[in-house]
Formats: C-alpha cells, sequence, structure tokens
C-alpha cells in the first residue's frame, strides 16, 4: 500500500487539486485572507508528502503537468493586455511610473534590511531578484552570483504573501484605483500575485500581467547597479 | 474542438516564443516572448480575439493551480533555506508590502494628477463656449 502510494503518478496531483478546492470552498465560507487556496493547497500537500514519506522528485513527476500549463498560460496575459490596451495607453506615465518606484523600492528595502541585518553579497544579490517571476529571477540571480534555490524559494514565498497580503496591503495604503491596485499585485509578486489580481477586475488583471513583464526587465536592467552597493 | 484549436494556436505561439529565446537569449523567458507575440498578433489581427479567447481566459483562471509544484518545492529548499531564514523572512515581507506600496501609490497619484488636468481643461473648454 505504502509502495503504492509512493509511486503513484497520480496521487500527488490529486491531492493537491482536491486541497485547492476546499481552501476555495473554506474561503467562499468564511471569507478571510488567510485561507487562500493556493496557500492551503501547498500546505496540505507537503503534509501529505511528508506523512507518506513521498519524494519531492515522485510528486513532481506527475505534478510537472500542471507547472508544463504555465508558459502558454502566461503566454495568455497578452489577452487582458489587449482588451485593456486603450486604457493601458492613456495611462501609460502612471503605469512606468508606478513600476519604476516599485522596481527601484523593493531593491533598496532589499538593500537596506540586507545592510541593517549583516548579509553578505551573496546573501544580498540571492534577494534582489525576489518580485519578479521565477523564470527571470532565476537567470539573474545565477548572474549576479546568488544561490538560486534560495531565490527560486523566496520568489514563490512572495508571490504567494502578495496573493494573500495584496488586498490588505491596497486597503492599508488607500490604494483604491484599479490600475494602481493591478501595477501593485504584479510589481510586487509577479505571477502569482496576478493569479489574485485577475480575480479582482479585468482592469487589475491586465495591469497585473503587464506589471510582470515590466518589472522583469527594469530589474535585470538596474540589478547590476544595486549588486555593486553591498 | 473549440477548445482544442484555440489551444493549438496558443500553443503555436509559446512555441514561437520559445523559438524566438532560442534566437535572441536574453535573460526573459520564452512566457514573456510569447506574450509579446501574441499581444502583437492580436493588435495586427493575424490572431482574431474570438480565436484564442475562451481557452485563454480558462488558462488564466487555473493559473493558481499551476503555482502548486512550485510551492511544494519549498520542501524541498528548506534545508538551504532554514539557517537564514530570519533575515529572509523579514526582508521578504517588508520589500512585498513597501514595493507594492510605492508601485500603487505612485501609479494613483500620477492618474489623480491627470484627471484633475483632463477635467480643469475641459471646465476651461465649457467656459470658453
Amino acid at each position: 500500500m505504502n509502495s503504492f502510494f509512493q509511486e503513484s503518478l497520480f496521487a500527488g496531483v490529486t491531492i493537491s487539486l482536491l486541497a485547492y478546492l476546499a481552501g476555495s470552498f473554506l474561503k467562499k465560507k468564511f471569507k478571510l485572507g488567510i485561507l487562500n487556496p493556493l496557500l492551503i493547497s501547498i500546505v496540505i500537500t507537503i503534509l501529505v508528502l511528508v506523512v507518506a514519506d513521498v519524494d519531492y522528485d515522485t510528486y513532481d513527476a506527475g505534478a510537472k503537468y500542471l507547472s508544463w500549463f504555465l508558459t502558454p498560460a502566461t503566454v495568455c496575459l497578452a489577452i487582458p493586455l489587449y482588451e485593456q490596451w486603450q486604457l493601458l495607453k492613456r495611462h501609460w506615465r502612471a503605469v512606468l511610473l508606478g513600476i519604476l518606484a516599485g522596481v527601484f523600492t523593493s531593491m533598496g528595502t532589499v538593500f537596506v534590511l540586507s545592510l541593517l541585518l549583516g548579509l553578505s553579497h551573496q546573501e544580498y544579490v540571492t534577494l534582489l531578484p525576489k518580485s519578479i517571476t521565477t523564470a527571470i529571477g532565476m537567470g539573474l540571480s545565477e548572474e549576479l552570483g546568488g544561490y538560486v534555490t534560495i531565490t527560486v524559494a523566496v520568489i514563490v514565498v512572495t508571490g504567494v504573501l502578495g496573493n494573500i497580503m495584496g488586498e490588505a496591503i491596497c486597503k492599508i495604503f488607500r490604494i483604491t484605483d484599479p490600475i494602481a491596485k493591478g501595477l501593485a499585485f504584479g510589481a510586487s509578486s509577479h505571477a502569482i500575485g496576478t493569479a489574485k489580481a485577475m480575480e479582482l477586475g479585468e482592469v487589475e488583471g491586465a495591469m497585473s500581467s503587464l506589471a510582470i513583464a515590466v518589472t522583469g526587465l527594469l530589474t535585470v536592467v538596474f540589478s547590476s547597479v544595486f549588486a555593486g552597493l553591498l | 474542438m473549440k477548445f482544442l484549436k484555440q489551444f493549438l494556436i496558443i500553443l503555436v505561439i509559446t512555441f514561437m516564443g520559445e523559438g524566438l529565446k532560442y534566437l535572441l537569449p536574453l535573460p526573459i523567458p520564452a512566457s514573456i516572448y510569447g506574450m509579446v507575440l501574441l499581444f502583437l498578433a492580436l493588435m495586427t489581427g493575424i490572431v482574431k480575439l474570438e480565436s484564442v479567447r475562451d481557452a485563454g481566459k480558462f488558462l488564466i483562471e487555473i493559473m493558481p493551480v499551476m503555482f502548486i509544484p512550485a510551492g511544494v518545492g519549498l520542501m524541498v529548499s528548506w534545508g538551504v533555506l532554514k539557517p537564514m531564514l530570519l533575515p529572509v523572512s523579514l526582508i521578504t515581507v517588508v520589500s512585498l508590502i513597501t514595493a507594492a506600496a510605492a508601485t500603487g501609490l505612485v501609479s494613483q497619484t500620477v492618474i489623480r494628477k491627470e484627471q484633475k488636468k483632463t477635467e480643469k481643461a475641459e471646465g476651461k473648454e465649457q467656459a470658453d463656449e
């Protein structure tokens, strides 16, 4: 029985999706930000894998097909972008300035805190790409000489946290404009945050999608300047 | 059949994004190249919105699910992360908040300023009439 579980291709993904749906149900019922379906699914899946003593590699042999869809899904983010093109064109200044502010604040905060906490150069550059999409962040971390595994982990955690906390952050700072909200999600927590922005509305989703690409590119451009600081 | 056709178009563009990444190996993932390609195809009318919309919206809707494997992967990177957990967590949370707030506030301020300007301009036009 145990070895069956340990080798099953479908057990892991089934558990992940079940946990995701359970999370969606709980969230609808209790309307609490912490009951985030993505977070619940990740936690339950890890617990089940640890308890049943299943290797991540075994899980991933089935789950990699979920990840496989990420590239075409990211490509599809062009659709809301196209649908909101007029709005985007009208507000290009706000979009560009907002994202620039986000990129500098993100890397600036990482710099100041790394300095205060006494992190090494390698630890510091590991964290610089934390707000951008994994595919760009991995390459950037490698180029800057960071620990790539940690960068990936921090990027995922940032995304999940953004997905959970984004609405609260917007509320606290009185960010109510749908364009500004979408940009805040995309620039701070890439595609995982964008998944949340999509749920808030079409404008939020489109702006968040755009912010993923622009934030990624600007971070690549300015990271070398920031990397030299510490 | 409709979904299959739409998905095929999306896959062709994704594949072209991969190709472009191969030709222009900048530190940009194939997905972003593909996103730009699909956007250009929609703008020029090479791909009609209706011929990708339903499958595309479905993929976007289920997107959070696609991040589950990466999240579960944290159980593997846990060992490396553990020794620097405290500073990393602190930096992650604080910079998330500052980055989101800065982006949102700056763009919101610019939008409101622009709106005021157009309102003023419109008001002036009305006064001139």
